[in-house]
């Protein structure tokens, strides 16, 4: 079982101890895993603005490095991918966007049915909710909109959280509600995506987690920017360095 | 309405310092999404019916002319009148000019966003004619000279104090503090005018093709008396509302109640066929219809999104919309309001009037889930904001889109490559450095970026990327 890792631009640049973290956990699951290097982004934050042309050129250059990555490879091959939303992207706005251009359309149909979100990965391909990680801790988990509504990844990364040796997974209200991120959204409206991010803090603080965990780090940017700017000892955790996780401290 | 743009961020940014109105927001929408969820799901087979209703909109959409001579003859054959309206004047026009030809002075109306849409009140009012809201949410709303904030609860930003205050304002009677006692109020009130009233308006929420029945749902009972008592009953219907059969009615009348109100049915519905017959105890003499475009052809020739025609218009998205939540309707500058003002009113109002609604939206697609014809927002909205991109490239000095333009060209020129991709990522992680604070986070960034950092820190730049760290990972394994 081969993964090539479509590790996105928030996790390359911000976050790559993410990234490692689910190496770790693929690895440990006998995964044999890969990073075509030539990749950067998918062109999301292009269209999700408006700007197709942009987002196509992105886009196109996207998929042939991709295309060029798993030429010849096996039918075990994957793309694993720790965001739903840049999953949505590959999965279901490719087609959007190309759909005028069956060549292109063509290979953004093979590229996105190979693709996985991380946690879909783990429990539809690999079979596993059982990963070995430990973690003492509570945690709840905040549905990201991509992964949740576009791609109906619901039970998959619950299951994966409730297999952690030592955690207690504690749902909020409003588990599958907006935190306000949005990408650009948030920029564009601040103070409109922040009292919407309030509402979501307030239903983590209810739940008494002392973790919130997600699938997604534009999600937890924005939550954990608050949380921090708050003070607010709730610690953020993307899923992959929980599952990564023996005696709450990464591998 | 009087608009000339909409302006999002503005009104949103007053609506959010509104406690009042926060309140207000969460209660109602609460209250309505939960009796929607738990209405939908006492139905087995909910999501065949939401398919099918979106299935009959669809067809009878893409055939709407087809749909619309049909419906014209039905209600002729009833013996009712038929007019067609291209914009909002055409429509205001015919309905002032059949007011006076029955020499009517007043005039009752029942709940519709059509008549709010097309300014109907101004309109009779410049022509002597006195409009008075019925339903009780627009009688308030009247009587406080506002705009509607909810498709089916127009006045859910006012309070009982409010309204306790308007009426002893507006009637010189005292302080009452008991919704009934108002009602009482109103409902005086009211009795007077629909007997005085030479004329009944009302919208419609359905229009069927086959028999000519128009289809009035309500809870309070003045849409029927408003189509009743008076002596002539126009109905003004957007044309994206035509069904094609009489028997498709039950399957749009579960879900319109159910997804609006929680109800397993509206408390009234009326099928009006044509005025009154020979053996017909009450109703009008005269019936008119008139029938709206307004912009909606204009939404049903543009393919990518033209399922913004099949609402049904029950509110649902806007009770589960986080957005409309913390920002209300008036934020949306229009009698439409919520995820369907997002995507409709731009298209009718004309795409420049209304550039940032498309953008008024967090994509998250709660809308969809709820939607009783399943309308793709995300889809919509991502389009509508293609169509905005390409819009201003006309106008490239207009608010910050040649910045914008510009900005999107850059970062395009660099993630194509892979050498720029990581030699900016180094050069902003050096650029950052005067900004980290203790905890390594971002507490403050410059113009645009302190929209973020404003109320929230931003993660700082990694010193080494993952691209970077997969050489050692990947001999680590060899
Ligand atoms: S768009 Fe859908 S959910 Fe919203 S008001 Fe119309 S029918 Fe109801």
């Amino acid at each position: 079982m081969k993964a090539y890792l479509f590790i996105t631009c928030l996790v390359d640049t911000f976050f790559p101890q993410v990234g490692e973290n689910m190496v770790t956990v693929l690895r440990r699951l006998g995964v044999d895993v890969e990073f075509p290097e030539d990749q950067t982004c998918c062109g999301q934050p292009a269209f999700n603005s408006g700007h197709r042309e942009d987002a196509r050129a992105v886009a196109e250059r996207f998929l042939s490095v991709f295309d060029k990555a798993l030429d010849g490879s096996g039918e075990d091959s994957y793309i694993v991918c720790p965001s739903g939303s840049c999953a949505t992207m590959l999965k279901v706005f490719y087609k959007e966007l190309f759909h005028n251009t069956p060549v292109l359309l063509d290979k953004a149909h093979n590229i996105s049915g190979r693709t996985y979100e991380f946690t879909e990965f783990l429990v539809k391909i690999l079979k596993k909710t059982d990963v070995g990680a430990r973690y003492k801790g509570v945690v709840t988990y905040h549905d990201s909109c991509h992964l949740l509504r576009e791609l109906g990844v619901r039970d998959e990364p619950r299951k994966l959280i409730e297999g952690v040796e030592g955690t207690e997974l504690r749902e909020m209200e409003m588990h599958d509600s907006c935190c306000g991120f949005g990408g650009t959204f948030s920029i564009k409206f601040p103070r409109v995506s922040v009292s919407m991010l309030d509402e979501k803090i307030e239903c983590i603080l209810n739940s008494g987690a002392d973790t919130v965990v997600s699938s997604d780090m534009g999600c937890l940017m924005n939550i954990g920017g608050a949380l921090s700017r708050r003070k607010i000892p709730v610690r953020v955790m993307h899923i992959a360095e929980l599952l990564a996780s023996r005696n709450n401290e990464s591998e | 309405m009087g608009f000339e743009k909409v302006r999002f961020e503005k009104d949103s940014a007053r609506a959010l310092e509104d406690k009042k109105l926060q309140h207000a927001l969460v209660n109602v929408t609460n209250r309505f999404r939960s009796a929607r969820n738990k209405a939908s799901g006492e139905v087995a087979d909910w999501e065949t019916l939401r398919a099918r209703g979106r299935d009959i909109k669809k067809e009878t959409i893409a055939n709407l002319d087809k749909y619309l001579c049909e419906l014209e003859e039905s209600v002729r054959r009833a013996g009712g009148h038929v007019h067609w309206a291209g914009d909002a004047d055409e429509a205001c026009r015919i309905i002032v000019d059949i007011a006076i030809r029955n020499d009517v002075k007043s005039a009752v109306k029942s709940k519709s966003m059509a008549t709010e849409e097309i300014e109907l009140n101004a309109n009779l009012e410049r022509a002597g004619i006195r409009a008075v809201e019925t339903d009780l949410g627009e009688y308030i709303i009247q009587l406080a000279g506002e705009h509607p904030s909810h498709i089916i609860a127009p006045a859910i930003h006012k309070t009982k104090d409010d309204i306790s205050k308007l009426f002893s304002e507006k009637f010189g009677i005292p302080y009452l503090s008991e919704p009934e006692e108002l009602t009482k109020v109103a409902r005086e009130k009211l009795r007077g005018e629909f007997l005085n009233a030479g004329m009944g308006i009302s919208g419609a929420n359905f229009g069927v093709a086959d028999t000519g029945t128009i289809v009035i749902v309500e809870n309070e009972g003045n849409a029927r008396l408003t189509t009743t008592v008076p002596p002539v009953h126009v109905a003004l219907m957007g044309i994206e509302k035509t069904i094609p059969r009489y028997e498709d009615l039950s399957l749009f009348l579960t879900l319109l109640a159910r997804s609006a109100t929680g109800q397993k049915s509206s408390t009234y519905v009326s099928f009006i066929t044509g005025p009154r017959r020979e053996t017909d105890i009450d109703g009008p003499e005269e019936f008119h219809l008139v029938l709206l475009d307004n912009g909606r052809s204009r939404i049903l020739a543009s393919e990518e999104t033209r399922e913004s025609l099949y609402c049904i218009r029950c509110g649902a998205c806007l009770n589960n919309c986080p957005v409309y939540r913390q920002v209300g309707g008036h934020s949306y500058g229009w009698v439409y309001s919520g995820p369907i003002g997002a995507i409709i009113n731009p298209q009718l109002m004309g795409i420049d009037s209304a550039p940032e609604l498309p953008f008024a939206s967090s994509l998250c697609g709660a809308c969809r889930d709820v939607c009783p014809v399943k309308i793709d927002f995300p889809r919509v909205l991502l389009e509508l904001r293609h169509k905005v991109v390409e819009s201003k490239k006309e106008n490239y000095g207009a608010g910050g889109a040649m910045i914008e333009k510009i900005s999107v060209r850059l970062w395009r020129y660099i993630v194509t490559s892979k050498n720029f991709y990581n030699l900016t990522s180094k050069i902003s992680y050096y650029l950052q450095l005067p900004w980290r604070s203790g905890n390594g986070s971002l507490r403050s960034l410059p113009f645009p970026f302190s929209k973020w950092t404003d109320e929230r820190d931003f993660p700082a730049i990694a010193k080494t990327s993952f691209r970077e760290r997969w050489k050692k990972i990947k001999q680590e394994t060899g």
